[in-house]
């Protein structure tokens, strides 16, 4: 081990590894936002809907998400798209979680006992009310460990815009190795980085099902 | 039937699970051919004691014996696990919730065992198998899965399994109290059959009318200890102990 | 913006046809490696004696925490720098075969603690011994217990394996890369990447669910 180049490269890693972080957050924030409106089509009367919502999750869980974001970086400009590295990965990250997040949405939503929106209905409660005020409280809490089990592998995931040269930490990694001939160092920094984010949010998510989960 | 040594011999066993004494130094002998009932209320250590003559529980006193090899011999870690495998292929044990392997037909749960571990023909396997379930009047389900079949059917399938070792003595840990009522008596009916055969067994059982039937010798437990024992009409119709009299009162009346 | 064209698709047949059969080749191969690794790791995790033991928790512990791609990297480059030069093909290999077994060690891992002691027991008391409990009845019930969790991981590993695209392997992906740097039409290779894919992924599905069914009668 070559602790003195370790000790050299820290900052430029922990600075690749912010981008990461970065990264991870949008994502997740656009895959959230998009994965309950998909799990509403899932869930909707309209078959239409239902199939558009299950196509939608098909698609982008029957392919990889590297084509994705090929797709939309290398492909977008021809469909008049044109997007920065960082822009392109995090889009195509969150399109691709999203499909993910909205089973696990859909699934907690379906593991909520039925009595529960027929007594809701039956107080008088219209379908939307019972959905907000009984159902989905209920179904948040059955949520939290699939989302979250979702959003570490999105932060896993994060790592394939290395191959669009976004420098996060893979990419950064990827950089050294070459320039070193040190995998072995270079992988234990990052691993260490990574590993932080990772179990760092496993333990996160791990106090939220407990806290809230719990008590369900 | 001239060896006069016991098939089975348990002296002083203790065992303890953390603080709670579970067997207090219980001694018994089966005799060849022997059937020896043990009953006695729920939690007074009954299975522990069957357990610990197969050893799948550990003495922390005491000895136990098969036919003249000390079963829990002080011996290092693979010696006694060579030790064991062996002594354990001369016992057949029957438990309360069947355990039949459900990845297996019901041929190789029979077949397993002799071809694993006695280095068995297949072809001689699938016809000692047949011959097994014909015993247990199942020769039909030979290639069946366990799932598909009634509980007292796999219990039948269970004794097979262990008989198709050719074990030396039978043990039964409350073989039909996991069946619905109207499945007892086939499983029963295996049972004493092979009593009519002269095997040896050890009965663990709650069924007083069956323990008077079949067993040589009633053993009953209370409280990890063995608090009477006699034949059947002795233990059961002029029970000596205060401790008896009130288990079986309760029983006949219950 | 240049428009789509798929007319010139078909053209590039050959040379995208063997991407897909590489594809296939790398994808089965580490699926089996992935899933005997896995029972492997499993194993040992549960039984060996303990210096053996926590390697192997590190080992999967520092697996399970790091991206795919990074531990590509590090097997493409360490292999050599520790003198073993095998082919590209075999980093690819070997990556995506210990990344999933990680996982499947611990899907195994846990199928193997909820199974049923009486099971065990009822071994032991036919003779068998410790490991050939194991191996005839404790192993294979986990196995047919963990089909689907196991079978979403090779559905996982069947679209990951395009990342050995990154170390010049010609599968799928590559194959597309090297039509695209031929023709400058990105949208049109990789989006017949993605469609052979999808087909290939509803394959996977279709046989993984002819495994659960047959599994599912000897349970
Ligand atoms: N594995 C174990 N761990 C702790 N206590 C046990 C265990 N097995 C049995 N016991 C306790 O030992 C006592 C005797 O149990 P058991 O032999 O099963 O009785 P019986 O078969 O007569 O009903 C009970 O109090 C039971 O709770
Ligand atoms: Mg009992």
């Amino acid at each position: 081990m070559d602790i003195a180049l370790i000790g050299r490269i820290v900052p430029v890693f922990v600075q690749a590894a912010w981008t990461t972080v970065e990264l991870s957050l949008l994502s997740l924030a656009l895959g959230l936002a998009v994965a309950a409106l998909v799990a509403m089509l899932r869930l909707s009367h309209v078959a239409a809907l239902r199939f558009a919502g299950a196509a939608y999750v098909s698609v982008f869980r029957g392919t990889p998400a590297l084509i994705q974001i090929f797709l939309l970086y290398f492909g977008g400009p021809q469909v008049g798209i044109q997007l920065d590295p960082f822009a392109a990965g995090a889009i195509a990250l969150g399109l691709n979680i999203a499909a993910y997040m909205a089973e696990s949405i859909r699934g907690g939503v379906l593991s909520v006992d039925r009595g529960q929106m027929e007594a809701a209905r039956s107080l008088g409660f219209g379908e939307g009310q019972s959905m907000r005020w009984i159902v989905l409280p209920q179904a948040a809490k059955l949520m939290i460990r699939p989302l979250g089990v979702n959003a570490v592998a999105l932060v896993k995931g994060t790592a394939l815009v290395a191959t669009i040269s976004v420098v996060e930490l893979t990419y950064t990694a990827q950089r050294f190795i070459g320039s070193t001939y040190k995998p072995f160092e270079i992988f234990a920094v990052t691993a260490v980085l990574y590993m932080i984010m990772v179990y760092g949010l496993t333990l996160l998510v791990d106090r939220l099902d407990r806290a809230y989960a719990g008590e369900a | 039937m001239n060896d006069t040594r016991p098939m089975i011999e348990v002296r002083g066993a203790r065992k303890f699970f953390g603080p709670l004494e579970v067997l207090k130094g219980i001694d018994f002998s089966v005799a060849r051919g022997q059937i020896v009932a043990v009953i006695g209320p729920s939690g007074s250590g009954k299975s522990t004691l069957l357990r610990s003559i197969n050893h799948l529980e550990t003495l922390d006193g005491g000895e136990v014996w098969l036919d003249g090899v000390q079963v829990n011999q002080k011996l290092d870690r693979r010696s006694f696990e060579r030790h064991i495998n062996g002594v354990r292929q001369q016992m057949g044990m029957v438990f309360q919730h069947f355990n039949l392997f459900p990845h297996l037909s019901v041929a190789e749960n029979i077949t397993i065992a002799p071809i694993k571990l006695k280095g068995m023909a297949k072809a001689e396997a699938r016809a000692l198998a047949l011959k097994m379930l014909d015993k247990v009047g199942l020769a039909d389900k030979i290639d069946a899965f366990p799932a598909r079949l009634s509980g007292g059917q796999k219990q039948r399938v269970a004794i097979a399994r262990a008989l198709a070792m050719q074990p030396k003595v039978m043990l039964f840990d409350e073989a039909t109290s996991a069946l619905d009522p109207e499945l007892v008596d086939e499983v029963n009916l295996v049972m004493k059959q092979l009593a009519s055969e002269h095997m040896t067994m050890v009965i663990v059982t709650h069924e007083m009318r069956f323990a008077a039937e079949v067993a040589d010798r009633v053993i009953f437990m209370a409280d990890g200890a063995v608090v009477e024992e006699g034949s059947p009409a002795e233990l059961f119709r002029n029970p000596k102990q205060e401790r008896t009299r009130s288990f079986l009162k309760k029983f006949l009346n219950g | 913006m240049q428009g789509l064209d798929f007319s010139i698709v078909p053209e590039y047949w050959p040379l995208i046809g063997k991407g897909l059969w590489w594809t296939v080749v790398i994808s089965t191969a580490s699926a089996v490696l992935s899933v005997l690794a896995g029972i492997g790791f499993a194993l040992l995790v549960l039984y060996a004696p303990p210096v053996v033991r926590y390697p192997v928790r590190l080992f999967m512990w520092l697996f399970m925490g790091t991206p795919l791609l990074l531990q590509l990297f590090l097997i493409y480059f360490g292999l050599v720098q520790i003198g073993i030069d095998i082919p590209a093909i075999w980093s690819g290999i070997v990556a995506l075969s210990l990344h999933f077994a990680v996982y499947n060690a611990d899907i195994f891992r846990a199928g193997i603690a909820s199974l049923d002691k009486g099971q065990t027991e009822a071994a032991r008391s036919l003779g068998f011994g410790a490991w050939r409990t194991r191996i005839y009845i404790v192993v294979p019930q986990a196995v047919r217990g963990t089909v689907p969790a196991v079978g979403n991981m090779m559905i996982a590993l069947l679209k990951e394996s395009s990342i050995v695209s990154m170390i010049g392997i010609a599968e799928l992906v590559h194959s597309a890369q090297l039509v695209i740097s031929e023709t400058y039409r990105p949208f049109e290779f990789y989006l017949t990447a993605a469609a052979l894919y999808y087909g290939l992924n509803l394959i996977l599905e279709a046989v993984l669910r002819g495994i659960e069914r047959k599994v599912e009668l000897s349970r």
